[in-house]
């Protein structure tokens, strides 16, 4: 039985693409990559303490993409140069699917900045993560307020700083819109209602939103009832709202969405470019505001990230096309409840050049190189405001910096994931379709186990 | 747009090494395959001329077990992939789902009860039998009449492309063009889906379709059997092609309408095709997640059982309850395979 010899030839050609392939890669191998390492010089200094890992390697996990990702890279590229530390960054669309699956795949990152809270009880409950070192916590406690820290707090154990940080509690607008028509920014929760009125006997609707996310849809209608959940009621009872001390089926809980209500399902007030209360569901947020760059609409509560939402040519600033003022509290006596999120550095290693690169990212060199690399906002206490070039992180900024400030953590991101990045969401999405405060409550708190 | 060979060095160096790893490892597989076939054939060979040269009688014995070695060669790969990809993880996934949602403690069958008390997931029980009793019946349905009229007909194979075009199209890429097809504007607006432009046209008033249940299943189960129907017309008209001509001939002699043809000498003749079809359709429609999670997302009461066992494993961490969805999923499949495999051998049994 004799074998053909085409397959041989085929063969001879296969091997022959593959070693012209691999001399070319050697070819080329040698020139990448030439990075020299300067520690000793003047610009190095502040790096000292994180120094004497040369050659080691730190992997990161987050969601963080694109654009972002290349200024997050550009951010620590001195530490790198000075400590000789490789931070290798990996940022993922599906962050919060894999990192689990990672994890328990045996294939954890060194370091993830995991932006729920609740996703991070869960691996620190699973002893899944290592407790931040003395340092990093030293550095934590030195430059964020402890309202920030207990949420990366699990148990009593520390487990990572918050790196950057955003503001929900922000109603978008349009100074030039509110300057012809003659309207002022209001301050209180009534104001906001009375211009609402007015704004509604034009023919323009006042407010738009949209909560469509793709998978995460329904996720800006729970910003919506978590900031007015901060409003009606005090910070310990929206604590004890996200802790499950009272279930979510509360009185107090169903005012707040009944109070949401008389803006979100009110079809006088919305939904300004889209149509009635229904389109809110199948809006997408990225779309939700821009009416108010064509006169359709006149506000939309949205977080300061919804800076990089609008069409391009949009001026974003106090005089400019669109600008943000602060989602008034119903009572501002009681101080100034603030809504937002952020992400946490954890890790999953404890290295001593991984616990170096935690606690940098903790410091205030960390968070002003950063900022200086522009649309970035962090409740790090150390930021220097004139490092906050864009005006709406400035504003942020110094929200976050106010003394009074009462910061509470967007509360779907607390809660367990089967909640508040499940029920909760598609409730939200029910209750805007139509479904009654009363049912949409009892439907998510027999969920919550 | 402007293009730096030495910045992107290192992403051209991972390619190149990815395509020299490609070439070895494939390569290497090719040689393989080639090599050790052709050295048992050529040991052989040299036995013979040897067997041949010294007078004794031909080895014949032999080569029986060497068979048994080869199937064993050429199997050895499969059986292992399919133990580390497919019976591992079952068994694993079985056990999962009879523990809690972080896979630490035993919890029995609080699963598989959540799965049938909870209204939500009743919900989802229910639109996945919705699913799988419309989708293999219309879609074949559609596929055998389709495939019954266009056959002989002028222009056979344009007529067959047209319908056989969605088949091309992923599940993602379908749901996206028909969410298009759904689209919704306020009235001020101009319409952008198709829908709503018919309706707007007839003077009706735009509406949402995905949001109302239960007409958004359906409009959704549009989508599947859309792509499905091609599949179905593809194979049907293959079987009814190969009916024998003198079936068909003697039928015609014997005066049959096209009814009484249809009937009694097309339908019987392609059988075996047909169930082929439904259950290759019924499968398929039963393991359907892209065009629910694309169209969707499972809001609206519109969820089917693999979004929602995507979600509770990967998405709320609920490992137990995703686990059981997914047994209760290879449940339902295992009749239809077993009624697969059943009439596999009856065929084989009368050919």
């Amino acid at each position: 039985m004799a074998v053909s010899a085409r397959p041989r030839q085929a063969l001879a050609i296969v091997g022959a693409i593959g070693l012209a392939l691999s001399a070319t890669a050697c070819g080329t191998g040698s020139s990448s990559n030439g990075g020299s390492s300067n520690a000793d010089s003047a610009e190095c200094a502040p790096y000292e303490d994180y120094q004497g890992h040369e050659g080691k390697t730190v992997n990161i996990y987050s969601s963080i993409r694109d654009i972002e990702a290349d200024r997050l890279a550009e951010s620590w590229k001195q530490f790198e140069d000075c400590t000789g530390i490789t931070i290798n960054h990996e940022g993922s669309g599906e962050f919060e699917a894999q990192l689990p699956v990672r994890v328990d795949g045996g294939n954890a990152p060194d370091l993830a900045f995991i932006p729920q809270p609740g996703l991070l009880a869960r691996f620190a409950e699973r002893n899944q993560l290592k407790p931040a070192s003395a340092e990093t916590k030293a550095m934590a406690e030195q430059n964020y307020s402890p309202d920030w820290l207990k949420y990366s707090t699990v148990n009593g154990t520390f487990y990572g700083a918050p790196l950057g940080s955003n503001v929900k509690s922000f109603v978008w607008y349009s100074p030039k819109m509110f300057q012809e028509n003659g309207w002022t920014v209001p301050t209180t929760w009534d104001q906001m209602i009375q211009l609402s009125d007015t704004i509604a006997q034009s023919d323009v609707k006042p407010w738009c939103a949209g909560i469509e996310s793709g998978d995460a849809t329904g996720w800006p209608a729970t910003d919506w009832i978590e900031d007015v959940m901060l409003r009606t009621q005090t910070p310990e009872v929206y604590d004890q709202w996200t802790t499950h001390e009272i279930p979510f089926n509360d009185p107090r809980v169903a005012e707040a969405l009944d109070r949401a209500g008389t803006i979100l399902k009110n079809d006088k007030y919305v939904n300004g470019g889209f149509g009635g209360v229904r389109s809110i569901a199948t809006t997408s947020f990225q779309e939700a505001g821009v009416p108010i760059t064509q006169g359709k609409c006149a506000l939309h509560r949205q977080a300061s990230f919804y800076a990089n939402q609008w069409p391009e040519g949009t001026r974003v600033a106090e005089d400019g096309d669109v600008f943000a003022f602060y989602f008034p509290a119903i009572d501002p006596a009681k101080g100034k409840p603030v809504l937002g999120g952020g992400e946490f550095v954890t890790a999953f290693a404890d290295r001593p050049e991984v616990q170096a690169v935690q606690t940098y990212l903790a410091s205030g060199e960390y968070a002003n190189s950063r900022a200086k690399i522009g649309d970035w906002v962090s409740a790090n206490n150390k930021v220097d405001l004139a490092n906050v070039a864009n005006p709406i992180d400035k504003l942020s900024v110094e929200i976050l910096q106010d003394d009074s400030t009462v910061f509470r953590f967007d509360g779907s991101d607390l809660m367990p994931a089967a909640v508040g990045a499940g029920t909760f969401w598609k409730g939200m999405v029910d209750w805007i379709n139509g479904g009654n405060t009363a049912s949409v409550l009892q439907g998510i708190e027999s969920s919550w186990k | 747009m402007d293009f730096d060979f030495a910045e992107q060095a290192p992403k051209l160096m991972m390619l190149l090494w990815g395509l020299v790893a490609f070439a070895v490892v494939v390569g290497g597989l090719l040689v393989l395959l080639d090599a050790v076939p052709a050295f048992f054939a050529r040991r052989r060979e040299a036995r013979f001329v040897a067997a041949s040269a010294s007078g004794a009688p031909l080895p014949g014995g032999r080569p029986r077990s060497r068979e048994g070695l080869f199937a064993t060669f050429f199997l050895l790969p499969t059986v292992v992939l399919l133990l580390i990809g497919l019976v591992v993880p079952a068994l694993r996934t079985t056990l999962l789902s009879f523990m809690d949602g972080g896979s630490q403690n035993f919890v029995g069958l609080d699963n598989y009860r959540w799965m049938f008390a909870d209204d939500s997931i009743v919900r989802v029980l229910l639109n996945t039998l919705v699913w799988v009793t419309l989708v293999p019946l219309v879609a074949t349905s559609i596929g055998l009449i389709y495939a019954v009229l266009v056959d002989k007909a002028r222009l056979e194979a344009v007529a067959k492309s047209l319908i056989f075009m969605p088949m091309a199209i992923s599940f993602v890429g379908a749901s996206i063009i028909w969410k298009f097809v759904y689209a919704f504007r306020s009235e001020e607006q101009e319409q952008i889906g198709l829908l709503n432009q018919i309706v707007v046209s007839l003077g009706g008033e735009p509406r949402q379709w995905l949001l109302d249940s239960p007409l958004n299943t359906l409009l959704l189960i549009v989508i599947m059997v859309w792509i499905q129907a091609g599949f179905a017309m593809v194979v049907l008209s293959a079987a009814i092609k190969a009916i024998p001509a003198d079936i068909v001939e003697a039928a015609r002699l014997d005066g049959v309408s096209p009814w009484q043809m249809f009937w009694q000498i097309t339908l019987p003749s392609i059988r075996p095709a047909l169930i082929v079809v439904v259950v290759t359709i019924s499968i398929a429609t039963l393991k359907v997640f892209d065009i629910v999670r694309t169209s969707t997302n499972g809001n609206y009461d519109t969820s089917v059982i693999a979004n929602e066992m995507y979600n509770q494993a990967f998405r709320y961490g609920q490992n137990g309850q995703g686990s059981a969805l997914a047994v209760f999923l290879f449940v339902l499949v295992i009749p239809i395979v077993i009624f697969q495999i059943r009439n596999l051998r009856q065929q084989r049994r009368e050919g």
